[in-house]
């Protein structure tokens, strides 16, 4: 229930910047399913991917994981499971 | 399988505790054309659709669960600072009762969510022209719930889902064009 403690001004930035990073990769994504010959749009799709790793990988550093069963790192102790949960921040 | 990320798809932001919108909300959530059912309808289809389409149907599919969780998000914020008597004056008087503040499934009638609202035919037009449909009637919703709400902040991220909706049914007209193109090529020997 409870929302746990209030993240900081740089966790909505970083946030919001992943966000975008992520709309573009979700159109690419539908828009290649579509159009698998747009070789230009297969080169974006790639460039986008790679900062989207980036920034995701920043993001996590700061502050914990976005993924789980393997696909992110864990600190000690365990902190997958600790707030903010998306719906709280 | 599926990996869950511990972020939502956009920011969903609310300027006022609102229990009436959320009411109306919870269409979208276990509405005939809400997030729920969308996504269901063509996580399902995909086993019996031609190969081409598998993967546009897997990634909107996937990122309908996306959508459900925003407006989860909404209803929940919108609705977890709500006095009983709050719930009540909004017509969630009969949803207190059975749930107190706990989402669930059912439309903005109350209505609970049934697999009736979703189709399979096996036939790959009508599956996909069932998919548009069901985008237009989802992108008309989220019209009338944007012109339901004052809240600035709510109306962003609405006016978001709405536009999801537009490509979404842009990219299955596509499938469709595919699919007819497909057939086309099939019958030259």
């Amino acid at each position: 229930m409870s929302g746990g403690k209030k993240p900081d001004e740089a966790y909505y930035s970083l946030l919001t910047e992943l966000q975008q990073l992520d709309f573009v990769l979700v159109e690419l994504t539908l828009y290649l399913d579509t159009h698998p010959y747009d070789m230009q749009a297969v080169q974006q799709f790639n460039q986008f991917a790679q900062r989207r790793q980036q920034v995701a990988q920043a993001f996590e550093s700061r502050y914990g994981p976005l993924l789980q069963f393997g696909h992110s790192y864990s600190r000690y102790p365990w902190d997958w499971a600790d707030s903010p949960w998306p719906w709280q921040v | 399988m599926w990996i869950y990320e511990k972020k939502l798809q956009y920011p969903v932001r609310v300027s006022k505790c609102d229990p009436r919108m959320a009411k109306y909300l919870i269409e979208q959530y276990g509405g005939a054309d809400g997030e729920l059912s969308a996504a269901l309808r063509y996580l399902n289809q995909r086993y019996t659709i031609p190969d081409k389409v598998i993967g546009l149907l897997t990634d909107i599919g996937t990122e309908e669960f996306a959508h459900l969780e925003m407006i989860a998000t909404m209803v929940y914020k919108l609705t977890k600072d709500a006095t009983v008597e709050q719930l009540e004056a909004a017509g969630l008087g009969p949803h207190y009762a059975n749930h107190d503040r706990a989402l669930f499934y059912n439309n903005a009638a109350g209505v609970p969510w049934t697999a009736a609202y979703i189709q399979a035919k096996g036939d790959p037009i009508a599956d996909l022209y069932e998919d548009i449909a069901a985008e237009e009637k989802a992108r008309a919703t989220y019209q009338w719930l944007i012109d339901q709400t004052d809240d600035v902040d709510l109306q962003d991220s609405l006016k978001f889902l709405r536009e999801r909706e537009i490509v979404h049914a842009q990219r299955f007209r596509e499938a469709v064009e595919m699919l007819k193109a497909d057939r086309e090529t099939k019958k030259v020997f």
